[in-house]
């Protein structure tokens, strides 16, 4: 008896059959580039047919099914064409695939867990691995993310083979990686994962309603990373991360969409279950090993999210976690936050003082997060005049059209109100 | 990161164009078609378009009411958009190299035209959260 399905449901369901379906047909042909694919293939039939007809009583078969036939027509069109070429005659046979499909033995648990490391290959340029994971492991289709990333769908289509002929080209094979390679592999996973996240939430903002939720999308890559990789307390607190910013994704935007910071928003919006998740999730973990980054950036996230007013946070504890941070993964961009929290802490020379060591290290020479941090110290500090420049400055750097916005209003209030009220609460955020 | 590259051409470069040769005609389309699908198999393709000449251009400001005023280009212009080519790019460098490639399409002689091409980046809706 088949089942019908609404479309989301089915949806959701093609995509977590996806990479296990992936890796059965790979394994058969032996093709990673050719099976990914049919695969696809096979999934757009399924988009296709099963709102419609209902879900095939064995869903995860009948992919595989469809996937090894789209396989079998292709290596026979591939000998005809040689045969053509040759006129070398040979059995269509020897190269498909002869024994019928057995979906359960065909399910390796493994498989995902492979392709999640395949498709963060060293090889690969990040927009590349961002787009194949989403295919081959999120199971999404080339006009999902072509649509996600505003670019054209041949555009996306091409993105996704090259990264799978750079691959092929590597000659990988179809395993895990060993215990040493991928512990030197894990990071680049996690950053992709990591950088998914980052396009939805940071993207969230506008009208593109239609556009596929990457937050989500990065959110459910990680649930299942940290199903498959359980022990690594770092995944979790990738999870956990994502969990605690995206819990604020409500109070982040007003109604005009223009940003709002986290000292001004409404933290009634923020999703008390989600927040609730994370902590418990993070406090999981945190003791487990030496402390990495993920982890201290989602405690940081969580002792934002604790705070039910803005006045209430606990400014030393997320000074000493950035101070942590520095030691264990350095970057400007930390530096830069923690310039912000110890201002908070202790006062806003003090933060001054942090941010011109960036100065000296260059990095971030000319870039508006250096300038707005100047600009917001500089308003705590009560040097309105050349506060309002940095900000101007700031959004003059940057390339995304809603921190123009929020940078040339926070310039534009300032200036305003050096002229009428002389006093004006700073605003922070991390 | 997407940057938007602008083919800017003189007022006067527009009617040496049309004393070109048909074979440097034929070798500047061929060019600017490979150029296209290089940057589509590349995964970098975006959009481009090409522009009217400057004779069909009209300058358009609102008037009393909101009543459009167009006006003929204005003589003092000089230089005119031929047209425009948005791309995906890993980086700036990346979008700076694709313009120089298409600066040095070929003009008269199959020689090098050298435009200068303005590389602009594209303004995004995606938002860090700002201090």
């Amino acid at each position: 008896m088949k089942e019908i399905l609404p479309d989301a449901v089915a949806c959701h369901l093609l995509r977590e059959l996806a990479p296990q379906v992936l890796g059965a047909v790979v394994r058969r042909f032996r093709d990673f580039a050719a099976a990914e694919d049919a695969v696809q293939d096979a999934m757009l039939a399924a988009f296709k047919q099963w709102p419609r007809e209902g879900v095939p009583e064995n869903p995860r078969g009948w992919l595989i099914q469809v996937a090894s036939r789209r396989m079998t027509d292709q290596v026979r069109s591939e000998i005809a064409r040689r045969q053509r070429e040759t006129a070398v005659g040979r059995d269509v046979e020897t190269m498909a695939p002869a024994r019928d499909i057995d979906s359960d033995t065909d399910i390796d648990p493994d498989d995902t867990l492979i392709l999640l490391f395949m498709c963060c290959h060293p090889a690969l340029t990040s927009s590349s691995a961002i787009a194949l994971m989403l295919r081959a492991v999120g199971g999404l289709t080339t006009a999902e993310i072509a649509n996600a990333f505003l670019v054209p769908e041949a555009t996306m289509a091409q993105r996704i083979s090259r990264a799978k002929q750079s691959i092929q080209a590597s000659g990988v094979p179809f395993r895990l990686p060993f215990p040493r390679e991928r512990a030197e592999r894990l990071p680049a996973v996690l950053h992709v994962l990591y950088l998914i996240f980052n396009e939805g939430y940071t993207s969230s903002i506008g009208t593109h309603l239609q556009r596929l939720d990457l937050a989500r999308e990065a959110i459910r890559l990680t649930h299942c990373a940290k199903a498959l990789l359980p022990d690594d307390a770092e995944v979790a607190g990738l999870l956990a991360l994502m969990l605690l910013t995206d819990a604020r994704r409500a109070a982040r935007t007003g109604p005009d969409e223009e940003l709002i910071p986290l000292d001004k928003q409404d933290r009634t919006l923020w999703d008390r279950a989600q927040i609730s998740q994370g902590i418990a999730l993070l406090t999981s973990v945190l003791s487990k090993g030496s402390v990495g980054p993920y982890r201290l950036q989602a405690a940081i996230a969580a002792v934002h999210d604790e705070a039910l007013r803005a006045e209430d946070t606990d400014w030393p504890q997320i000074v000493a976690l950035y101070e942590l941070l520095k030691l264990v993964a350095p970057s400007p961009m930390v530096t830069l936050n923690h310039a912000i929290a110890a201002a908070m802490v202790h006062g806003p020379l003090k933060g001054l003082e942090l941010l011109k060591t960036l100065d000296r290290d260059g990095r971030l020479a000319g870039h508006h997060r250096l300038e707005a941090a100047r600009a917001h110290l500089l308003e705590m500090l009560g040097d309105h005049e050349a506060a309002v420049q940095h900000y101007r400055a700031a959004a003059g750097l940057t390339a995304s059209l809603p921190e123009r916005n929020y940078l040339m209003a926070q310039a534009a209030r300032l200036a305003e109100a050096t002229t009428t009220i002389p006093t004006q609460s700073p605003n922070i955020d991390c | 990161m997407k940057y938007i590259l602008m083919m800017n051409i003189p007022k006067a470069g527009y009617a040496v164009f049309g004393a070109w040769s048909q074979t440097d005609i034929q070798a500047n389309v061929a060019f600017l078609k490979g150029f296209n699908r290089k940057l589509g198999d590349s995964g970098e393709f975006v959009a481009a378009e090409g522009l009217a000449l400057p004779d069909l251009a009209k300058v358009v400001r609102a008037g009393k009411d909101g009543v459009p005023i167009t006006d003929g280009v204005f003589p003092e212009s000089k230089e005119f958009l031929a047209g425009y080519l948005i791309v995906d790019v890993e980086s700036a460098k990346r979008a700076y190299e694709i313009a120089a490639i298409w600066s040095a399409a070929p003009g008269p002689r199959g020689l090098p035209l050298n435009m200068p091409i303005e590389v602009r980046q594209v303004m995004s809706g995606a938002a860090g959260e700002l201090p």
